[in-house]
């Protein structure tokens, strides 16, 4: 197996999906000629050709509607945007458009459509550039959203999208494109809808999907090594539909959960886990489940401030102890 | 803010509590799941433990005095916080729970009463029980009384691994061994001698048996001559990793005729009659001024060995007072043994809501006619008290039968 970057993950999925499907085609700002904001286009431009690979103007809501458009006359494409801070420019066709049109057409035009780019926080890009949607994105009817945190899950996760007959999202990150990982070759397909236990353990679940992922790996080792605690670390890796069976299975064994997400506390993606936690598994909780989430403020530009705004891997040790009732 | 210390009811039949012992002072520095002090249940003595974080405060009960469960004892003030005192008596608890009396002798011992001075923190749920779903799911499945588990989570609360903690620990040495009641008063014509917390119960939970239930007894003589023989050869075998008495063989033979005799494995339920597929022996136990059963769980499916170091365990913890509520309740029937005593023959009382007991007397031996010879044979007496709600005169002796069968030919037991 060939470890790749999660870039590069990206990039293969591309590749092979266009070889299999001359429908699918790329189209957003810089994808071609300057090969990505964040090089997930390299080499296409010059494999597939100006009509599959579509460098388009600074307007997001333009070629995101040409994408619904393309989508419903047959074709599969893939809108990337350089992060989804821009994508808010766009939201009218992914919500009104994209994630509407199957329905309002009583089934007749499915809208088999991609929108994907950087998510989240990266390094002090301030309070405009730093934000994470998944929550609004995953409020919507008529998307699928997953937020895939390996390469392999990334060139899984986008080949599924890409095959998917609905418009799928897909949340990458700019801390991400550079981490590295073995990635199957060839026909790698990791189904939208499934979690994955990215480490077994018996004491408490840290929830968690894209960035966190690493958070809580780092988590678990250290509350492993200070508190002898064994944390259970689950990928959530779709966020719409979400896997309740893998969280309700897991919060079985552990009877303990800590959720964790970069995005704001209120009406966030770990608020929908904890109610299918209380719902579901009432009677498996040892304890409360709490939460690990972006601090509930506009990301500060300052350094030593946006350290302390983002989930850390300290605050879900902090959370960890209070559910595991060692403090 | 002041937290109140209630008298809680620690077992489930608990009405009133004797303080036996303190073990935080007035001013002591207290934390959550500390122990306050040691309360003698009608049961056991139990830990009555802190709910809130402080100073303790205002201890309104000395030891030895018996308040009732929801009497306010003391207070657990934060530090340097003034309070005003509680009182002995107990708070406002919810309409209809009925007069109780609170004036008997040991209770005129306690100190002069307290000024009686309302809190400014109302008074909490004494009987609300702070647990996690989890513990609540596995205490209803368990049957666990969960005021009576010791929470180690914030507050108290109850959590998994209180439920899963086996009290394994050894009873405490310390527990006084001969504390027996009569004063010291030579020359008096007689004495009066507060009840016990103990002898309250039994004398409650007798008069609703023998009383109400309309008992009757069978009694069937047994001949032990091979199940002695028996006992010698597992006792043998066992060496020392423990020893098997007639009284396990008794258990452990009544369970295994309790599996095919279902009739009798039962418990009135005044609008039906719960018929038990598991059967749990209670094993009475003579203590210091009483008995308790405490219970062999699912006995038909333990081996005589592990019949006879449970026994002997639970016993030893019962005689130390020692025993989990979990221990000494949800037995489908019972064993009585007086056969130490060389009673040849009794009749025990039914304990509600079983429907039978079997009441041993002591093996002796006895001139017997086997195949026209008289021979000297040990033989013992065994009486069955019956419910007669629930067993009916053929279905108890059909069931003795079994089990006299069963103690004449031990190896019957092994089918």
């Amino acid at each position: 197996m060939a470890t790749l970057t999660y870039r590069d993950a990206l990039n293969q999925a591309l590749r092979e999906e266009m070889q299999r499907d001359p429908n699918v085609f790329l189209m957003g700002e810089e994808v071609g000629v300057y090969q990505g904001a964040y090089k997930v286009s390299r080499g296409l431009l010059e494999e597939f050709g100006p009509q599959r690979i579509v460098d388009t103007p600074i307007a997001e809501l333009g070629f995101a509607g040409i994408g619904v458009g393309a989508a419903m006359a047959g074709l599969r494409p893939v809108i990337e945007f350089m992060t989804w801070n821009f994508a808010v420019l766009a939201l009218d066709q992914i919500v009104n458009s994209a994630a509407k049109i199957l329905y309002e057409s009583g089934g007749q035009v499915p809208i088999p459509i991609v929108f994907r780019g950087p998510n989240g926080a990266a390094l002090q890009l301030a309070a405009q550039h730093s934000q994470a949607w998944e929550s609004w994105l995953a409020h919507i009817p008529g998307l699928k959203v997953v937020a895939p945190a390996t390469p392999a899950d990334a060139k899984g996760l986008l080949k599924s999208a890409i095959r998917d007959n609905n418009p799928v999202i897909v949340l990458e990150g700019e801390m991400l494109y550079n981490i590295k990982g073995e990635v199957p070759e060839g026909e790698h397909i990791v189904p939208i809808g499934r979690a994955e236990v990215k480490r077994p353990g018996s004491d408490v679940t840290l929830i968690c999907h894209s960035k966190t992922v690493a958070v809580s790996l780092r988590a678990a080792e250290q509350l492993a090594e200070h508190e002898g605690a064994s944390a259970e670390v689950l990928d959530l890796r779709s966020l719409r539909p979400l896997d309740e069976a893998a969280i309700l299975e897991s919060v079985a064994r552990t009877n303990r959960a800590v959720v964790v997400e970069e995005g704001w506390p209120q009406s966030g993606i770990g608020a929908q886990v904890v109610d299918v936690i209380q719902r579901e598994a009432f009677d498996q909780l040892d304890a409360p489940v709490l939460r690990v989430t972006q601090a509930d403020v506009p990301m500060p530009y300052n350094k030593q401030l946006e350290r302390l705004a983002k989930p850390s891997a300290e605050r879900v040790v902090a959370a960890a102890r209070r559910v595991l009732y060692l403090d | 803010m002041a937290t109140n210390v209630y008298m809680e009811a620690l077992s489930p039949t608990m009405e009133e509590g004797r303080v036996a012992k303190w073990h935080k002072r007035d001013g002591d520095a207290v934390k959550t799941g500390e122990t306050l002090a040691e309360v003698e249940t009608d049961k056991a003595v139990m830990d009555l433990v802190a709910r809130a974080d402080g100073v303790l405060r205002q201890v309104a009960v000395a030891e030895g005095q018996t308040v009732p469960v929801g009497s306010v004892v003391a207070v657990i003030a934060a530090p340097g916080e003034n309070v005003s005192a509680p009182s002995a008596t107990p708070p406002p608890g919810p309409a209809g729970k009925g007069k109780r009396e609170t004036g008997n002798a040991a209770v005129a011992t306690a100190p002069a009463p307290v000024t009686v001075t309302a809190l400014s923190a109302p008074p909490t749920d004494a009987t609300r029980v702070k647990a996690s779903p989890l513990a609540r799911r596995m205490a209803k499945e368990t049957g666990v009384d969960l005021k009576l588990v010791t929470g180690s989570g914030p507050g108290g609360r109850v959590v998994k691994k209180d439920l899963e903690r086996a009290p394994t620990t050894a009873p405490a040495a310390t527990f006084p061994v001969s504390r027996f009641p009569f004063p010291d008063r030579p020359g008096a014509p007689y004495d009066d001698v507060p009840l016990t917390q103990i002898r309250k119960t039994i004398a409650k939970r007798l008069a609703t048996s023998l009383g109400p239930i309309p008992h009757f007894f069978l009694t069937t003589e047994v001949d032990m001559e091979r199940a002695s023989e028996a006992r010698d050869a597992l006792n043998k075998q066992l060496g020392d990793r423990g020893k098997v008495s007639f009284n396990d063989i008794v258990i452990k033979a009544t369970a295994l005729a309790l599996g095919t005799h279902r009739a009798c494995n039962a418990w009135f339920q005044e609008d039906h009659i719960r018929y038990w597929n598991e059967v749990h022996i209670g094993m009475a136990v003579a203590v210091e001024d009483g008995l308790i059963t405490p219970v062999i769980r699912s006995a038909d499916l333990k081996s005589l060995g592990e019949i006879g170091r449970e026994a002997k365990d639970l016993a030893e913890k019962a005689r130390y007072r020692r025993l989990q509520p979990n221990e000494y309740t949800g037995a489908t029937f019972s064993v009585s043994n007086l056969g130490m005593f060389d009673i040849d023959q009794f009749t025990a009382v039914i304990n509600p809501p079983e429907a039978g007991i079997i009441a041993v007397g002591s093996i002796v031996q006895k001139p017997v006619v086997l195949d026209g010879q008289v021979t000297a044979r040990r033989r013992v007496r065994l009486t069955m008290s019956c419910d007669h709600r629930v067993i009916d005169g053929a279905t108890g002796a059909a069931f003795l039968q079994t089990l006299k069968q069963m103690l004449e030919n031990p190896l019957a037991m092994l089918l």
